[in-house]
């Protein structure tokens, strides 16, 4: 069966290391609630909720704090009960300021959010699904922050065959996914019925990297003789993870340029979704906690926490023990794709899978030589582009010809970059060209 | 709180580099060439030295004054002149002069590199470009081969005065592929593996050559295809040739014999003048493998490999234009007629 499960497997991609054992075997704890928490309204793709309370307000945790306006959007909660302290612009992680809502948590409130009584989701239609993923909150945890219930939106005729559990989390240092499995395997099983049954899926695929051996047991332990749910154990390679690859991996289906997977009947989701999803079809909990992973050679007591939305970066490492002295960087997310931050001010947001700190052995600027045309980017690209063409191509601003050469079609996972020995950033010459073409389509439209 | 934060860069990701640099792979291919060097130095002594160190000097003296003043430093840290000062001179025969051998170090970074744009831009393999100027000027010298004479030995030839003299004593010990070529005569399989022959300083030992190969193989400092693929097609159409009529030489001395081992290892694999995808390398390598035995049982030379590179160097970018991936989740194209299916 393992031999199978491997025929498919995507091609090329890296083995950067993995430093997971870090935290991959410490239980996730909760963080104590704490004074100030930062609420950024755009924490999905698409537009951004708008804010239903004002300054001065008292809210409960788990109240709706901003509302949807449109189908591309998704429900903000408060994950405190306290007062509305600001509505106004705050840096986040990427350095740019961004309207947000500041929340002061009340010191004296249990902060407890029981269960409440739900209607019986068996009996929901298609539609009833996607609207009340979006008014849970819950958007792609993997990464993309698209709102979840956009994938249930079917197109006329399609019929859905697979649904994916993606608990691959290939990225190194990382490990909220691997301990959301372990420690929820009943959860990630139950958001995959609710939408095995309402999408009328035929079956469905949890897909873990071998590292996570575990995590594998846990979940077959938990699979009920009658579900149709089966846990395909992965090959620890980077990108496992990205969606049109884990499909590769799994089905042998190579998902066609400019397709969406849902056309062709599949739909994944990360366990944590998943989870998610399970949390408000059975208890009514909206989503108002992140599991992190707090790691990385910067970080004196590396953890697992689930963390209220909002938490500013600084506390979050205060309760990890704080930075070593030689910290270089603190990096939002995973070492391969997460964005670095230039202020621990900076919150948690919906996304956030990480919080990672490095010192300037792990993480130096390499010397960069000029390409010697290697190859070692091109075996390296699992959407098998030309990175060293396309940085070239970057780096004399040919913004027409790197269309040609296929852009588009990069997911920006980095490992080019990885395997690249010249050192050249070319994912990050990528990201700045395709940021300099949109501005200047902003411009001319 | 806010004091104590230390400063934080904004190094976009990924942080995390897999360990080989460019430079570190331009040394390894040094390292794995030291056994055959000082095996050269062993069997055609002194001489041979005086040589070899003549091409370095020539390759890292191009590179100090062809190099801008700000670039110099990195340049030169990345190891790539010295090891085409390396490669020329093992490719040098032992008795050359060495003001010679410094002038095909300098002819070799100049045209080789230079002028292209410097490291990365070029077509053709620096020291192949040195040799092949060397050949084209001096060729009495370039081809006056001397048996192995041990340790001691420094040829008259080494120490002649630039453009001064013209004659040189002719030691002539024919080389096992001129042997072959001009007098039918099969050199013993065991002399061509130790590199008990007549020959250019470095690459008369296959055996050590190969060694340093698999080192670089384990290093993975080089494309495996290349090799194996120049390989493989001499063993198949030399086979094909003395399977027809054994007058022809047989696969295995096609092989360990002349200056295939070095070319196919150490000339061949130079990343930036082969192609960029698996399947252009494949394409590559066989076309080297197939120019060599035509060179050298058809062609005016006993040896083939210097041209056999060379050309396949020209058509590189052909074969990584027509190699490209096919993308992700596209269809397949033809690749002669790109944006038509096959
Ligand atoms: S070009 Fe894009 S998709 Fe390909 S390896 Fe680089 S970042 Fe990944
Ligand atoms: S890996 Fe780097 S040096 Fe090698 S071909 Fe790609 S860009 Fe050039």
């Amino acid at each position: 069966m393992l031999a199978n499960t491997f025929l498919h497997e995507f091609q090329h991609g890296v083995h950067p290391p993995e430093h997971k054992d870090y935290t991959a075997a410490l239980p996730t704890q909760r963080m104590p609630f704490m004074g100030q928490y930062i609420l950024p309204l755009n924490q999905n793709l698409g537009a951004p909720p708008q804010p239903v309370v004002s300054v001065g307000d008292r809210v409960l945790r788990g109240q709706p704090i901003a509302e949807p306006k449109a189908f591309f959007s998704s429900t903000l909660h408060s994950p405190v009960t306290g007062w509305i302290r600001a509505i106004g612009k705050r840096r986040l992680a990427e350095g740019d300021f961004q309207e947000a809502i500041e929340i002061e948590a009340d010191p004296y409130a249990t902060q407890r959010l029981d269960p409440q009584p739900r209607p019986d989701w068996r009996k929901m239609s298609r539609d009833e699904l996607a609207n009340e993923v979006k008014r849970a909150g819950i958007v792609g945890l993997g990464g993309a922050a698209l709102p979840a219930h956009v994938k249930y939106v079917l197109r006329e005729g399609v019929k859905i065959k697979t649904i994916i559990a993606n608990g691959a989390e290939c990225e190194p240092y990382l490990t909220n996914d691997h301990r959301i499995m372990l420690e929820r395997p009943q959860a990630v099983l139950q958001g995959l019925e609710i939408l095995q049954t309402l999408l009328e899926a035929e079956q469905c695929l949890i897909g873990v990297e071998l590292n996570k051996a575990d995590a594998i047991a846990e979940l077959q332990r938990h699979i009920k003789p009658d579900q149709s749910i089966k846990v395909v154990p992965l090959r620890v390679k980077y990108p496992q993870g990205d969606s049109k690859m884990l499909i590769k991996s799994l089905l042998g289906i190579e998902v066609p340029k400019g397709v969406r997977s849902a056309d062709l009947g599949i739909i994944m989701n990360n366990v944590g979704t998943l989870a998610a999803i399970a949390d408000w079809f059975e208890q009514g909990l909206p989503y108002i906690d992140r599991r992190i992973t707090v790691s990385g050679p910067g970080v004196k007591q590396p953890a697992n926490l689930l963390v209220p939305l909002g938490t500013p970066v600084r506390e979050v490492l205060r309760l990890c023990g704080g930075l070593r002295e030689d910290t270089k960087e603190v990096i939002v997310g995973g070492p391969m794709m997460g964005i670095p931050i230039a202020s621990l001010d900076a919150p948690i947001i919906k996304i956030s899978a990480g919080v990672l700190a490095f010192t300037d052995k792990e993480a130096a600027r390499p010397q960069e030589y000029p390409c010697i045309r290697c190859g070692r980017c091109v075996e390296a690209c699992p959407y098998f582009l030309n990175p060293s063409k396309l940085a070239r191509l970057a780096k004399a601003r040919l913004f027409e010809e790197m269309k040609n050469a296929g852009v588009g079609e990069c997911v920006e996972c980095g490992s080019c970059t990885y395997a690249c020995p010249s050192g050249i950033p070319i994912v990050q010459l990528i990201r700045s060209a395709r940021a300099d073409i949109s501005r200047k389509k902003g411009k001319s439209s | 709180m806010t004091q104590k934060d230390p400063k934080l860069r904004v190094l976009p990701s990924p942080l995390l580099k897999q360990p080989n640099t460019s430079a570190r792979v331009m040394r390894d291919v040094i390292y794995a060439l030291l056994p055959a060097t000082v095996a050269g130095v062993w069997l055609f002594g002194v001489g041979a030295l005086l040589v070899l160190l003549g091409a370095i000097a020539g390759t890292i003296w191009g590179e100090y004054v062809f190099s801008p003043v700000a670039e110099r430093k990195i340049r030169l840290g990345d190891s790539s002149a010295l090891l085409t000062g390396l490669l020329l001179g093992l490719s040098l025969p032992p008795t050359l002069p060495i003001w010679m051998a410094v002038l095909g170090g300098l002819v070799a970074i100049g045209l080789g590199k230079i002028i292209w744009g410097g490291l990365g831009h070029n077509f053709f393999n620096p020291a192949l470009v040195g040799r092949a100027f060397l050949l084209a000027t001096f060729p009495a010298a370039m081809t006056n081969w001397n048996a192995p004479a041990g340790l001691a030995t420094i040829y008259q030839s080494n120490l002649a005065w630039p453009f001064l003299q013209g004659n040189y004593d002719m030691i002539t010990s024919a080389t096992p592929l001129g042997l072959m070529k001009f007098q039918h005569h099969s050199t013993a399989f065991s002399n061509l593996i130790f590199g008990n022959t007549g020959g250019c300083l470095g690459e008369t030992s296959a055996l050590l050559l190969l060694l340093g190969g698999g080192y670089l193989l384990i290093r993975r400092a080089i494309d495996w295809r290349i090799p194996a693929g120049i390989f493989l097609s001499v063993i198949v159409f030399s086979g094909i040739l003395w399977l027809i009529n054994t007058k022809y030489p047989d696969p295995i001395f096609a092989l360990s014999s002349g200056s295939l081992m070095l070319g196919a290892i150490y000339m061949a694999t130079d990343p930036v003048t082969s192609p960029l995808t698996p399947r252009g390398a494949w394409i590559f390598a066989s076309g080297i493998g197939f120019l060599i035995v035509l060179i050298r049982v058809f062609g005016g030379f006993p040896e083939g490999v210097m041209y056999a590179i060379l050309l396949m160097n020209a058509v590189t970018p052909l074969l990584d234009r027509i190699t490209q991936p096919r993308m992700f989740g596209t269809p397949k194209t033809n690749p002669l007629q790109p944006g038509k299916k096959s």
